[in-house]
């Protein structure tokens, strides 16, 4: 069986040439849901957008698979269309764009990218209007400029609209949890846990193990100076919650 | 300097071009006489070069080569190609009125069933006649000094005169659709006059277009008189050919707790000057007046600005953006002056500019000139490139580089095309810029 993604001895570094991420490896098959947890600074963060195919940062060694396909040579746009999706930890807002225009836009890229047929308008907005109201979110905040204005859950609530919409076969959930009270911390995980599926694999990037009370991981990986320094279930993620990342901090270094 | 600078080859060719055309200019003996005054005016400091502040961007004196001879009466073929030139405006069912080369042409414009209230006349008749109106207002023009404008007042042979009398409230908005059909280059001088009664309102459009590959030269100008209590919506539209210089001036006179609105779109044209001379001249008036401009090759685009309030209490937004691709430059010069007496003036001016690549540039010269003590003005300026956050956001969603910069100025120039307050005109000015951004891919 291909693994839905496969990172071998992945190193990468910020323009600049500071190391960041340093001999990671990393295997996430479909239906499994990975949480990759670990002190600020560790670079989990970067590990995102390296995965989403942000410009910025430099692949010194390694490989990255995705259902056997060489992620790292694509642009984000690609990666995206083959199901890569990353849920920001902290949303753009871009104003004059509304944002059923920007899901439409989405949307039909990807499935242009795919090769399949563009759905039409009224029923695209059908679909993001239910899949809106099991987040919370009312129309008139679809018609309003793409995350301008929004409060933090809003925005959260938004990037889970879209990767509903999206379907992605990877998901990679960037910080879900910062600034978000306990209410829209439980509408957004109920969004991703509906998301939870034999055919998608997810990365759920925290610092803190209370996201992963409501979003319940079937591995839990410990983070630091760059790579994996331990594995377990959850249960890890209490023991963390325990007795914080001291330790790791100082193995790494 | 008192030192005779040598004409250009352009001066000595727009003074031929006025002698030679000056006997059969339309007007009478009194209008003879604005012309003549108006030529030696130009005569006087020629081209504007960068040494000339309000030009300072744009030097005209380097930059126009030669004066292309005069535009002849459109004959039928070039009437035919008028018919059959894109509109923009086409089904949103307002009242066309067609310049063709300059002369007003009343069997391609719709002046059928007139609105009570609403007189349309060709700037020749008019200028014939020697109307008081016009001779009023071609003589103490503001700024009298400005080459462009005395040029234009020179050498105006057509154009359109509108007159909407008070209180009548006009549903159906003009479009005046400035159209160059000619291959071979030429110059052409339109001044036109627009009077809003007093507590009236009308919708005026004004597009300009012409084939790409010549270098023609379009000099128009606008006299807007604009009465207490009415209001006015104008909106122009530049999508002059690619070799077209194109210099436009607004003369706006507005009364008191009138509205005005204005919008300036530049898709368009090799080189264009915008000018725009406002003056609020009664108590309680609101001003919204925008610009966008999408710049690309090499094209040159100066926004210049001077906008007066000399009465208390009114209200002014200004506010330009340009997108600028390739080499192309994008100019904003605006400065609002306040005069003694204007209190209460309200008046906030932002330009931003959008540069797509090294070589694109934007300057921007705010000013604010202010002689009351109780008011509240300000300006800001910004320029930047694309945001790459932004792009790797879109893009992380699946769109293309391309589409999402394409969304993204979009996005950019859209709060400009939101200022219209009609429908179809918005839909008008989308269709420009999705035609421009059609063009760059």
């Amino acid at each position: 069986m291909t693994a839905l993604l496969e990172i071998k001895g992945l190193h990468a570094e910020i323009a600049g040439g500071r190391k960041i991420i340093q001999g990671l490896d990393l295997t996430v098959n479909k239906g499994e849901i990975h949480a990759i947890m670990g002190p600020n600074g560790a670079g989990k963060s970067t590990l995102s957008y390296v995965l989403a195919g942000k410009p910025g940062y430099e692949i010194t060694a390694g490989e990255v698979y995705l259902n056997g396909e060489d992620l790292l040579a694509m642009e984000a746009n690609e990666r995206a269309a083959k199901g890569v999706f990353l849920a920001f930890q902290y949303p753009l807002e871009i104003p004059g764009v509304a944002t059923l225009t920007f899901l439409r836009a989405a949307f039909n890229a990807q499935r242009k990218a795919r090769g399949e047929e563009e759905l039409s308008s009224p029923d695209l907005i059908k679909r993001v209007r239910e899949i809106a109201k099991t987040l919370n979110i009312d129309a008139e905040m679809l018609k309003r400029p793409l995350n301008v204005g929004f409060s933090g859950g809003e925005k959260k609530r938004n990037e889970t609209l879209q990767m509903a919409l999206l379907q992605p076969s990877l998901c990679v959930l960037d910080e879900t949890d910062s600034g978000l009270d306990i209410d829209a911390l439980k509408v957004v995980a109920n969004g991703v846990n509906a998301l939870r599926s034999g055919e998608r694999g997810m990365i759920v990037i925290t610092h803190y193990q209370r996201l992963l009370d409501y979003i319940v991981p079937d591995i839990v990986h410990v983070f630091a100076a760059g790579r994996i320094v331990r594995t377990g279930g959850a249960d890890l993620a209490r023991e963390l919650e325990a007795t914080g990342y001291g330790q790791y901090q100082s193995e790494a270094a | 300097m008192g030192v005779a600078i040598r004409k250009t080859k352009a001066e000595l060719g727009l003074a031929d071009l006025y002698q030679g055309a000056r006997r059969y200019l339309p007007g009478g003996e009194e209008i003879t006489a604005v012309r003549a005054a108006a030529f030696d005016r130009f005569d006087a400091v020629g081209l504007p070069h960068r040494r000339v502040e309000a030009w300072r961007y744009t030097d005209l004196r380097t930059q126009m080569k030669e004066a292309k001879r005069l535009a002849s009466l459109p004959d039928d073929a070039a009437k035919t190609k008028a018919r059959e030139a894109s509109n923009l405006f086409a089904g949103a069912g307002f009242r066309k009125l067609v310049i063709v080369d300059g002369a007003f042409v009343p069997e391609l414009s719709d002046l059928a069933d007139l609105e009570p209230g609403l007189t349309i006349q060709p700037m020749a008749d008019a200028l014939a006649a020697d109307q008081p109106l016009l001779l009023q207002r071609l003589g103490p023009v503001v700024p009298d000094d400005d080459p462009a404008l005395a040029l234009n007042t020179a050498l105006a042979a057509n154009g359109v005169v509108i007159l909407v009398a008070p209180g009548t409230a006009l549903s159906r908005p003009i479009h005046v659709a400035f159209v160059t059909t000619n291959w071979v280059a030429t110059s052409m001088f339109t001044r036109s006059q627009v009077n809003i009664g007093a507590g009236a309102s009308a919708t005026l459009v004004e597009s300009h277009q012409g084939p790409d590959g010549t270098e023609y030269q379009v000099n128009t100008a606008l006299q807007l008189v604009v009465g207490d209590e009415a209001r006015i919506d104008h909106v122009k539209v530049v999508t002059e050919g690619n070799g077209a210089l194109h210099i436009s001036s607004l003369l706006a006179n507005i009364g008191a707790r009138a509205t005005f609105n204005q919008l300036g779109f530049v898709a368009g044209g090799s080189l264009v000057r915008n000018q725009l001379f406002v003056h609020i001249a009664g108590e309680g008036t609101v001003a919204d007046i925008r610009g966008g401009s999408l710049l690309a090759g090499a094209q040159h685009a100066d926004t210049t600005l001077a906008i007066e309030h000399a009465a208390e209490n009114c209200q002014s937004r200004e506010t330009f953006k340009a997108v600028v691709g390739d080499t192309a430059r994008a100019v904003f010069q605006g400065k609002i002056t306040v005069s003694p007496g204007a209190q209460k003036t309200d008046a906030k001016m932002m330009s931003r500019a959008l540069l797509l690549s090294d070589e694109a540039e934007a300057d921007s010269k705010p000013e604010l000139e202010i002689f009351a003590d109780d008011v509240q003005c300000g300006h800001g300026t910004t320029t930047g490139a694309i945001d790459d956050e932004l792009l790797f956001y879109l893009m992380a969603r699946g769109i293309p580089p391309d589409e999402a910069k394409a969304l993204l100025i979009q996005a950019f120039i859209g709060e400009i095309i939101e200022g219209a307050a009609n429908e179809s005109v918005r839909a008008a000015l989308t269709e420009a810029m999705l035609g421009w951004l059609g063009r760059r891919e």
